[in-house]
């Protein structure tokens, strides 16, 4: 399996130069995986059209990772490997990634920092000039890279300064403030996609030989969350409408250290960068009484002193200490808070950074964090310099998504997926500073040699057409659903987009969040269809579909949700187990452990649509590990 | 907390815009300003009085530079080092007026009420604003070696979110602000040398064709930047540039 990479790159077809300039390739999002995808693409020489919704593909929402990239340099000399980066992943992942998709990732994660470097990304030194590292969850070795807090808008601005490169050169076309609408099929190929112009409202057609989606991920499905307010699982899912399979969609990652809820009107949750974690100490009070005392304000976090404090992640993890993979902090946090140890609004843990103010000094504490530590501050008015943060897990990240080939090849011929809209890599949890590399390595790494390997045979079909029946039936179909979405708003009773979309959020995190079970899941189900009808009946959305209208777009995903919620839910009651982020309540250990069923679900369930309303049929990919030994995961 | 919003109305690129007043009540102190417009959007739809209010949004955490609204006067209102979506409406008195406006200047046309286009700072950029390397084929990462000092440096250029702020706050007009932090950025790691000269004139070219205007040397740009970016990036763009014109890249 070492060697597969190798060996696929030695024997995957070419296509000449003279020939790629007559191929064109479709790239949909602009984070790292389609900027990185375009960029390369591009300088290679084929004919690449990319599209974003926002403004320019700088805004993408990877811009927004703070705390690194993960590679298996170890510049640090303390036993990191592409085989340990290999195997921390596996694991963390709890055995339900395919191996080898993720020796690959590991693979060419050293790469993606020479690559990155040469680009200008100016990641942190130390005083030899050298490059900086720090340690992430779910690891012992410090193999992660980063650029202050704010390593994903580093990486972003290096692949974003590569497609502009590509852009001036003439190789890449961009075509901003668009949204893919749907994607048109052509004799079983992916050949095109129909984007709605959001500035316009039109419909436009665009047809290539090849299309890469790599939209991101559906943590919005749950509303609150630490994404984007615009990102959105609906690329991904017209293309599970249109044929492509969804895998593991009940795979969704709970980042442990949020800033909590505060109120009804709140739009998203921040996240405090993991990296937080490497110095700051988890704990909630020892005493109920003092827990209570702070909730009603009687006591601050101060008050406490050290011997009534429990620092619950070290005491029941102490290997790894604060450094446990998130879905198990997160987990931990969640117990606490339910056994009645939460601090702020009862659903908050301190993360305590007094210690290493004390050891370290506060400058250099503020070296390390303070952007994060300003960011905190402005939401929450209170100064972490002074007393500890609070945090509680949010909805961050999703490992489900299409499901893709070793050559991240949908199970539409033509269409491939990258980075978080693609399942492959993270199985059942994704560690931290892991999404980045992936989306790189996808978009600078893999898709250049497995999209020439596909398309060359295309260079027999000639230019595709967007004339075809093909195209104007797609086109036909969106609008039709959008004048569909436009027609409730006659109704006298009525409620904004996101009226419904708060009480989406609602019934999956309650019902479908951190914990499920066979009860919660079946009453989610129940709650989603009565909403989707409440919806149909009185949902407003204000103006027409040939403007400029924010409220139609919100509307079109929200539609979408509702299908992709009801997967989630039907994923998530069929997976009779607990791994990673997926924890059922009927299946975990006497110590409340994940507990897994190697022999009845080691496998990627790939789901595939059947029509609104019925369910989907599951196709098993059988997981056969012939590297890894497979084991409890333990961070004990 | 009750306020009084003016808000800047206009239905797209061609129309006449013009002031609209609305009452809003029972906010918290805690709400996002953002989140406070949601509420009012939210209020406009239930009772059908209006079209929503359109405001560019995304992350809601400060660091995409999608949100950029002119606030009583200030982009990204009366607090320092932040972005809209950073703003909460305890930095507001109970009974405020609130005057909100989209950002001002030729390059950046209204698209709808309180939405600009952008674009012209991505055309900046692809004149020039990158190191030029394709994939694959560079050196190991620690083969270059980067002084700390300058590492740092760079890395404060390089915050920019390109949220357009600067050119808003400027009388100009101008994004002198916006392109000394990708030149700085650039040229002070040794990867970013060899083509700086190059790229300091053609990014300064582009810049001027788009119609943003010349520095003002009043430093507006450097007091609303929610990424603090500093005024020495302007200067050293001057330099660069000079340096580029006296042939210095020949050398």
């Amino acid at each position: 399996m070492a060697e597969k990479w190798t060996n696929y790159k030695a024997s995957q077809k070419l296509v000449n130069p003279a020939n790629k300039r007559k191929l064109d390739i479709i790239v949909v999002g602009t984070g790292l995986a389609g900027a990185s995808a375009a960029a390369s693409l591009g300088a290679m020489g084929f004919n690449v059209e990319i599209f974003c919704i926002q403004d320019s593909p700088r805004r993408a929402h990877s811009i927004a990772a703070q705390g690194g990239i993960n590679a298996a340099k170890n510049y640090q000399n303390d036993g990191d490997s592409v085989e340990r980066l290999f195997r921390d992943t596996v694991k963390g992942g709890d055995y339900r990634a395919r191996e080898a998709n993720v020796y690959r990732l590991a693979e060419v994660s050293g790469a993606i920092i020479d690559q990155c470097v040469a680009q200008g990304v100016p990641f942190a030194r130390d005083y030899g000039g050298l490059l900086e590292n720090r340690s992430f969850g779910g690891a012992q070795v410090s193999r992660t890279f980063y650029a202050k807090g704010q390593t994903g808008q580093q990486l972003l601005l290096g692949a974003y300064g590569a497609l502009s490169r590509e852009i001036a050169r003439g190789t890449v076309k961009l075509y901003t403030r668009r949204e893919m609408m749907d994607l048109v099929v052509v004799d079983g190929r992916a050949r095109g996609i129909i984007v709605r112009n959001l500035v316009t409202g039109d419909l436009e057609r665009y047809a290539a030989h090849a299309v890469v989606l790599a939209t991101g991920g559906y943590g919005n499905l749950y509303y609150l969350s630490t994404n984007a307010m615009n990102s959105n699982g609906s690329a991904a899912w017209v293309c599970h409408r249109k044929g492509a399979a969804f895998a593991n969609p009940c795979y969704v990652q709970i980042h442990p250290t949020c800033i909590p809820v505060h109120g009804d009107y709140q739009s998203k949750l921040t996240l405090m960068s993991e990296s937080l974690r490497n110095d700051g100490r988890i704990w909630v009070p020892k005493k109920k009484e003092d827990a209570e005392a702070i909730r009603a304000g009687k006591l601050k976090a101060t008050d406490i002193p050290e011997e009534d404090r429990d620092y619950y992640l070290e005491r029941r993890y102490p290997a790894f200490g604060n450094l446990v993979p998130r879905d198990v902090a997160s987990r931990a946090a969640k117990e606490r808070c339910d056994a009645g140890y939460g601090v702020g609004t009862g659903y908050a843990v301190y993360l305590d950074f007094a210690d290493v103010i004390q050891r370290l000094g506060k400058e250099a504490v503020e070296q390390k964090y303070g952007n994060l530590f300003q960011m905190y501050q402005k939401i929450t008015d209170e100064n972490p310099y002074e007393t500890p943060m609070m945090i509680y897990p949010a909805i961050h990240y999703t490992m489900g998504g299409l499901w893709v080939d070793y050559e991240l090849q949908t199970t539409i011929p033509g269409l491939f997926a990258a980075g978080e809209a693609n399942f492959s890599d993270h199985g059942a949890n994704r560690l931290g500073a892991s999404a980045l590399m992936q989306g790189l390595a996808d978009g600078y790494f893999v898709l250049p040699y497995t999209l020439q390997n596909y398309l060359a045979d295309q260079i027999y079909v000639g230019k595709i057409s967007a004339t075809s029946p093909e195209f104007d039936e797609a086109e036909n179909n969106v609008k039709k659903r959008l004048e569909r979405l436009l027609r409730i708003s006659g109704q006298s009773t009525s409620h904004s987009v996101d009226h419904f979309h708060k009480a989406l959020g609602k019934i999956m995190w309650e019902y479908c969040g951190m914990a499920r079970n066979t009860e919660s899941l079946t009453k989610a189900k129940q709650l989603v269809s009565e909403l989707e009808e409440e919806f149909w009946k009185s949902v407003f959305i204000p103006g027409t579909a040939n403007e400029f209208n924010p409220e139609l777009e919100k509307a079109c995903r929200l539609e979408d949700y509702f299908e992709l919620a009801q997967l989630v839910i039907a994923d998530a009651l069929h997976r009779e187990e607990s791994c990673g982020g997926h924890f059922r309540t009927e299946h975990q250990t006497e110590d409340g452990e994940t507990l897994r069923d190697d022999e009845h679900f080691m496998y990627v369930a790939a789901w595939e649509y059947q029509g609104h309303g019925q369910p989907e049929t599951m196709e098993r990919e059988p997981l056969n590990y012939e590297y890894i030994q497979i084991a409890n995961r333990n961070y004990k | 907390m009750r306020f009084t919003l003016h808000i800047w109305r206009q239905e797209n690129a061609r129309a006449k815009g013009h002031f609209e007043k609305y009452d809003l009540d029972n906010i918290s102190a805690d709400c996002s300003f953002l989140e406070m417009l949601d509420i009012l959007n939210e209020r406009l739809i239930n009772d059908r009085i209006a079209h929503p209010v359109c405001f560019d949004n995304d992350c809601r955490e400060g660091i995409c530079g999608m949100c950029g609204l002119y606030i009583n006067g200030r982009p990204h209102g009366n607090d320092d080092g932040i972005t809209t979506c950073q703003l909460h409406m305890r930095k507001f008195k109970d009974g405020d007026d609130i005057w909100i406006e989209p950002w001002r200047a030729k390059a950046f046309p209204v698209i709808r009420d309180l939405v600009v286009d952008r674009s012209a700072f991505d055309k900046i950029i692809q004149a020039g604003g990158y190191i030029s390397t394709t994939t694959g084929g560079v050196p190991d990462a620690n083969t270059i070696l980067v002084p700390k000092h300058k590492a740092d440096m760079a890395m404060d250029a390089a915050s920019c979110i390109g949220c357009g702020a600067c050119v808003a706050a400027c009388k100009n007009a101008s994004a002198m602000l916006f392109v000394g932090a990708k030149v700085s950025h650039l040229a002070l790691l040794p990867q970013g040398k060899v083509e700086a000269a190059d790229r300091v004139k053609k990014m300064v070219a582009k810049m001027d064709e788009l119609g943003f205007g010349s520095c003002t040397n009043t430093y507006a740009c450097e007091a609303e930047c929610p990424k603090l970016i500093k005024r020495q990036n302007i200067s050293r763009l001057n330099r660069h540039w000079i340096g580029s014109l006296l042939g210095r890249d020949r050398r």
